[in-house]
């Protein structure tokens, strides 16, 4: 089975706090359950994801780096 | 009334411990922007808006020189007497006139703090501010010091919520996070 991404957004070269931003607005527009990857290469935005997903309820699923680009895949949590 | 009849009481477990509890989160964020200047209004606009993008009801309270940065960039004077049109002259408004608080080298720290952001892609306070009202972040005049300095409604941005004073301040930061800057 694989798992299918509802919206990917790049956020490449961006910094503090536009990253979380653009993803909190991105996430709003995602059905519960489905999921939104994105790309980023601030790298304070690796503990910003990860806080923003424990203080919103909305999963973090993934949290990777290839190079310099990290990779995050969150869940839209159910209500 | 015979002792075995005394009931024990509830089980000791019920009573969760501090560190058990699950910390509360604050649904609120509550900003007092008290300072005009570049290098506060910029962390107040980027908290903010992380805020309201981390679900809080999100108000930032701008009083004494925190009103300026609202000021329109286009207007140039401000005040009815000579003493808060001599404080505007010394002192303009708007998001795209503010000073730092230290290293401003008459306008030329700035100018090298904008141009640093432009090529980190930092979002401006200017564009902060936007995204702030995009984001429903409540924005509030303090009315006792826009009477002080002398700033009237038009003299300000659009999109702001109705000036008020400290005892709505108070209230909204009621259970909130609150900062000062």
């Amino acid at each position: 089975m694989s798992i299918t991404i509802a919206k990917s957004l790049d956020l490449k070269g961006l910094s503090c706090p536009l990253p979380i931003i653009k993803t909190a607005k991105a996430m709003k527009e995602l059905a519960p359950g489905e999921l939104l990857e994105a790309f980023a290469t601030d790298p304070g935005s690796v503990p910003d994801f990860k806080a923003w997903a424990q203080s919103t309820g909305n999963p973090l699923v993934e949290s990777s780096q290839e190079g310099a680009v990290f990779h995050f895949v969150l869940k839209k949590k159910e209500i | 009334m015979s002792i075995n009849m005394i009931e024990k009481p509830p089980a000791a477990e019920a009573v969760p411990t501090i560190a058990e509890k699950t910390p509360e989160v604050a649904e609120k964020l509550v900003i007092f922007a008290w300072s005009g200047e570049l290098d506060k209004i910029w962390p107040t606009l980027i908290l903010a808006t992380t805020g309201a993008a981390m679900g809080k009801e999100t108000t930032i309270f701008f009083t004494f020189w925190g009103l300026f940065p609202l000021v329109k960039n286009q207007v140039r004077l401000t005040g009815e007497n000579w003493m808060q049109k001599m404080l505007s002259m010394m002192n303009r408004g708007g998001d795209e006139h503010l000073k730092l608080s230290k290293m401003n080298f008459a306008g030329a720290g700035p100018a090298m703090m904008n141009h640093l952001a432009k090529d980190h892609h930092v979002a401006s306070p200017h564009e902060l501010m936007e995204v702030a009202k995009e984001m429903g972040v409540h924005l509030i005049p303090c009315q006792m010091t826009m009477d002080l300095l002398g700033l009237k409604r038009e003299d300000l941005i659009d999109g702001l919520d109705e000036p008020a004073g400290a005892t709505k301040a108070l209230a909204d930061a009621q259970g909130a996070i609150t900062l000062f800057i």
